[in-house]
């Protein structure tokens, strides 16, 4: 398929029957020649993620809310107590995150906080990564920013962790010797096997993954991609993965938060 | 079991057929898939059975197996001939049920 040139690829499609809409047909979905993976999925996919009942992801985030307002720890305090109501209150933050966080002296992202304000404010056990509270309250809060264009900031005190996290993307791995951009930049629209590679944003995460049958986190995502190209992968939450993750929201930037995106 | 999600049209019209959508949480565990750690089978875990009643009555059943996905979503169609309220209940494995209630408003 690589050898064919686009239009007859293109056309060779629109034959099959396969729906494949040409560039400038996504609109939001499409921001200077940046595609969300939601112009890669199947119509069936899209359909699901656009049906206010069909898109599962959603379940996570009624727990989610669920979970805003439920007090916990020694403090017996819940978000809700410092936060108010998060349709406001967190507006806007997954549009942003990660962010530099001054205490630390790197990034963090809404996973870290959320176990930040637990562990510091609460006097909470901080959750498990992957955990289903963990990923349905990032979820939530995600999820009141769908729609916004992502927006995180590069500059300043972040700059070093972008810098790093574009290191990353460019730099090879694992015994098949590949970066992230062999496959999402200089491949994507390609097919790997049954899938077409995406571009690789990360506008809709946590996003309900079918193949995962349930809500997963970015850093599992990237996980598995290290694992495809037979890598180590790091620690969810490592540094080198919440670095990439500002670069891959600044690769996203402009696209809307989709969380919870519904994807293959 | 967690609260299931439920949707049913504000008002219908007697004896026209309405959809009915229904959503639950659930892991529906195959019973094929083996933990990598301890080399035992997992044991199945799904949701058996789904029922649909209207003032009562049986509307709409489904027997499930495990081949159907994690978080299994149902869409059917009712007939309503009066108001009423339409109960809906999982069960799953393990004897666990979920239930959840909808208002039928005919007009």
């Amino acid at each position: 398929m690589r050898m064919l040139p686009r239009p007859a690829l293109v056309a060779g499609l629109l034959v099959a029957g396969i729906g494949w809409a040409v560039a400038g047909e996504w609109g939001a979905y499409e921001v200077d020649g940046r595609r969300s993976g939601y112009t890669y999925a199947a119509a069936e996919t899209r359909a699901m993620q656009d049906d206010e009942f069909e898109n599962a992801g959603l379940l996570w985030v009624e727990k989610g809310a669920e979970l805003w307002s439920q007090a916990d720890g020694a403090e017996g305090q819940s978000c809700q107590d410092c936060h108010g109501d998060a349709t406001e209150s967190m507006r806007g933050v997954g549009a942003r995150y990660p962010v530099y966080a001054e205490e630390r002296g790197k990034l963090i992202n809404i996973e870290q906080r959320i176990n930040q304000c637990r562990s510091e404010r609460m006097q909470a056990e901080p959750w498990r990564w992957e955990s289903e509270p963990l990923l349905a309250l990032t979820t939530y809060v995600r999820h009141q920013s769908h729609g916004m264009a992502v927006s995180p900031v590069i500059d300043g005190p972040a700059a070093p962790f972008f810098e790093q996290g574009k290191t990353f993307y460019t730099t090879r791995r694992g015994q098949l010797d590949l970066a992230c951009v062999h496959c999402h930049e200089m491949n994507s629209g390609n097919m790997l096997r049954a899938q077409r590679l995406s571009q690789g944003m990360s506008n809709g995460f946590p996003t309900y993954r079918l193949k995962w049958q349930g809500v997963g986190s970015l850093h599992r995502r990237i996980r598995g991609c290290n694992e495809d190209v037979r890598a180590e992968p790091y620690a969810p939450g490592s540094d080198e993965y919440v670095n990439v993750e500002l670069y891959l929201a600044w690769r996203a930037r402009g696209l809307p938060v989709e969380t919870p995106a519904v994807r293959n | 079991m967690d609260k299931p999600r439920v949707k049913v049209p504000k008002k219908v019209k007697a004896g026209e057929p309405f959809e009915v959508k229904v959503l639950i949480s659930h892991k529906m565990e195959s019973g094929q898939r083996v933990d990598e750690a301890t080399g035992q089978k997992i044991p199945r875990m799904i949701i058996n059975r789904f029922e649909a009643r209207l003032d009562g009555e049986l509307v709409f059943s489904a027997t499930l197996y495990p081949a159907v996905s994690a978080n299994p979503y149902l869409a059917f169609h009712v007939v309503a001939e009066k108001s009423g309220e339409l109960s809906f209940k999982w069960l799953d494995d393990s004897g666990d049920t979920a239930t959840a209630t909808a208002k039928v408003a005919v007009g």
